[in-house]
């Protein structure tokens, strides 16, 4: 193996060359940013990279740790001490985060070495990455195509093999759909199982934070690190936290998994349909019991989400007054005029426009029709999956019901744009785990386009689905594709 | 300006602080009553039997020891700050 060829392994094979001392982190930390170099002009997943933070702490590393010595890519979103943390807004372009997120802290103290910020939806707000007030990311496989979003630019660096890992944050969908339509693994766990803490808010009652991965096993080997109780987030879940990969010699034998009868109606790319079929069939084979069961609220969800995600965000995102941190507009005549062009000026559409939709479901007179409803309704979404969670240990279905788009094709219509999180977003409704990992290809225009399978488990239940997704990934070879961009520029 | 429901946004975006310019008051009109529309089906949802979820988890009342810890210093916290002196932010004045 030579240097160059490095970027390609994951996180496990890296740590086995890295604990035999046949690599230095040092030397890892040089290769990985020459394959950046050579190949991110051509993807655009990083916002910022500083080598010589990270070469100093590879210096120092401890490659015994669990994650000791790898260099693992964070979303924007993510404070990481010393680093600029943009959220892709231009509110925040030339903000510098003053402490770590408890991720970080987490992940460092397991050895790991934050190497690069990632592109992102602006405040995660999109499913295709194009909402980034910086640059656009572009998809491996097609690069006329989306990488998805909002965690885009986790999602190509490691579908390029130009990130190891990375860490996303999905608040309906923004690491398993990007996932999936990048062809990596994508793990979003039960809500409180992660801290939260220095993640920039969206949505506080949706978002939680997870790992972009090459393999099942990678996911496990970050989770391992990432997960448990943290007093400074009062949402974070005081549960004792398991082996993540305690199940994985076990294979599907005496494992129910539910079909949801509502996922499989029209709308769904045919190709994608034939790739979930074709992997139903595989788990099957390998001794899962398949269940048809029902979901009668997942009409509902897409609406419900619109109308609680944008009333937290319009919430949260009122800290970006132009006082404190970020962006200020210039020559304010009085402190309205400050707040009100700081805010047009440093916001993109989208953003503006989730603001406003959630600061009318929340006003006075429109409160109890949009946002009390919408609550409510959330519990009947919640009930559904518990009542599912009794017959079967995890849902299966299509991550999402589309294929990678083309760069453009649908910012002008964003209900469009909604509609198609379907799969994802009941699951941060109600708060359960899930993960995309790949299960197949599309044929569109003579390239191959990846198709993700979505797993969903009840809440702290992360040691099943990911035992289940590791048992199907090694029956299959579809996480051992590389993009041709990636092989061709391993050999460059 | 022409809506197919009762939001307003140009009001709205005044009540959110951002500055809109009509053109694209006009663009969000037309979107978001598209959005609106789309969720009006929330209607046909019977929740007469349930509880407004605020969020999914079943923890309550989380407390933490009173006591004062490390945190930012006075320095740190102004870093970011686009106007300072003195230890302090700086902005208009607000007061006659």
């Amino acid at each position: 193996m030579t240097e160059k060829d490095l970027p390609a392994l994951s996180i496990a094979d890296l740590q086995s060359l890295l604990r035999r001392r046949e690599v230095s982190a040092r030397e890892v930390i040089d290769a990985l940013r020459d394959r950046i170099e050579l190949i991110d002009p051509k993807i655009g997943a990083y916002l910022s990279l500083d080598v010589d933070a990270a070469a100093k702490e590879a210096e120092k590393s401890n490659v015994d740790l669990p994650l000791g010595g790898v260099p693992l890519a964070i979303k924007d979103i993510i404070n990481v001490m010393g680093q600029p943390c943009t959220c892709a807004s231009k509110i925040l372009q030339s903000y510098r985060a003053a402490y770590d997120a408890t991720v970080i802290r987490k992940l460092r103290a397991a050895g790991a070495i934050p190497f690069g910020k990632t592109n992102l939806d602006e405040f995660a707000m999109g499913s295709s990455t194009e909402n980034s007030a910086m640059k656009l990311t572009r998809n491996p496989w097609d690069l006329s195509r989306v990488p998805g979003g909002s965690s885009g630019g986790s999602a190509a660096a490691v579908a390029a093999d130009a990130a190891f890992g990375a860490l996303g944050s999905d608040t309906g969908g923004s690491i398993r759909q990007p996932a999936a339509l990048s062809g990596v693994v994508g793990f979003k766990p039960t809500y409180g199982r992660v801290s939260r803490f220095g993640l920039v808010a969206f949505a506080s009652s949706l978002d939680q934070i997870g790992p972009l991965t090459k393999t099942v096993r990678d996911a496990v080997l970050m989770m391992n690190a990432l997960a448990g109780h943290d007093p400074q987030d009062s949402t974070s879940l005081n549960e004792p936290v398991p082996d993540y990969a305690a199940r994985f010699d076990h294979d599907l034998h005496g494992v129910r998994l539910g079909l949801p009868k509502e996922y499989l109606i029209g709308g769904i790319d045919p190709q994608v349909k034939a790739a979930i079929d074709a992997a139903v069939k595989q788990m099957n084979s390998l001794g899962a019991e398949i269940v048809e069961v029902s979901l009668p609220t997942t009409e509902y969800a897409v609406a419900v989400y619109y109308i609680v995600a944008t009333a937290e965000a319009s919430t949260n995102l009122a800290r970006f007054d132009g006082v404190r941190y970020g962006y200020r507009t210039e020559n304010p005549k009085d402190i309205l005029d400050l707040y009100g062009r700081t805010r047009e000026e440093g916001f993109g559409p989208e953003v503006k426009r989730r603001i406003i939709l959630g600061t009318y479901v929340l006003s006075s007179g429109y409160y109890d029709a949009y946002y009390l409803r919408a609550q409510k309704v959330r519990e009947l979404i919640r009930q559904d999956f518990a009542r599912a969670f009794e017959k079967v240990d995890a849902l299966i279905s299509p991550t999402s019901p589309v294929l990678a788009f083309k760069v453009g094709e649908r910012v002008a219509d964003p209900l469009q744009m909604y509609l198609a999180d379907i799969f994802t977003i009941a699951a941060n409704l109600a708060g359960i785990c899930g993960i995309s990992v790949p299960c197949g290809f599309a044929e569109v225009d003579g390239r191959r386009l990846p198709i993700g399978l979505q797993l969903l488990g009840k809440a702290l239940d992360e040691a099943r689905i990911l035992q289940i997704a590791h048992a199907y990934e090694q029956s299959t070879d579809w996480h051992k594709a590389r993009p041709s961009i990636a092989v061709g520029g391993r050999k460059a | 300006m022409a809506r197919n429901s009762d939001l307003d946004v140009a009001y709205v975006a005044r009540l959110a602080r951002i500055n809109l310019s009509e053109a694209e008051a006009k663009v969000f009109q037309k979107q978001l009553d598209d959005v609106l529309k789309y969720v009006e089906k929330l209607r046909q949802a019977d929740v007469s039997q349930v509880e407004a979820a605020a969020h999914t988890l079943p923890i309550f009342n989380v407390f933490r020891e009173d006591a004062p810890h490390d945190w930012f210093t006075a320095e740190e916290a102004l870093s970011n700050a686009p106007r300072q002196a003195n230890g302090l932010f700086i902005v208009p004045k607000v007061v006659e």
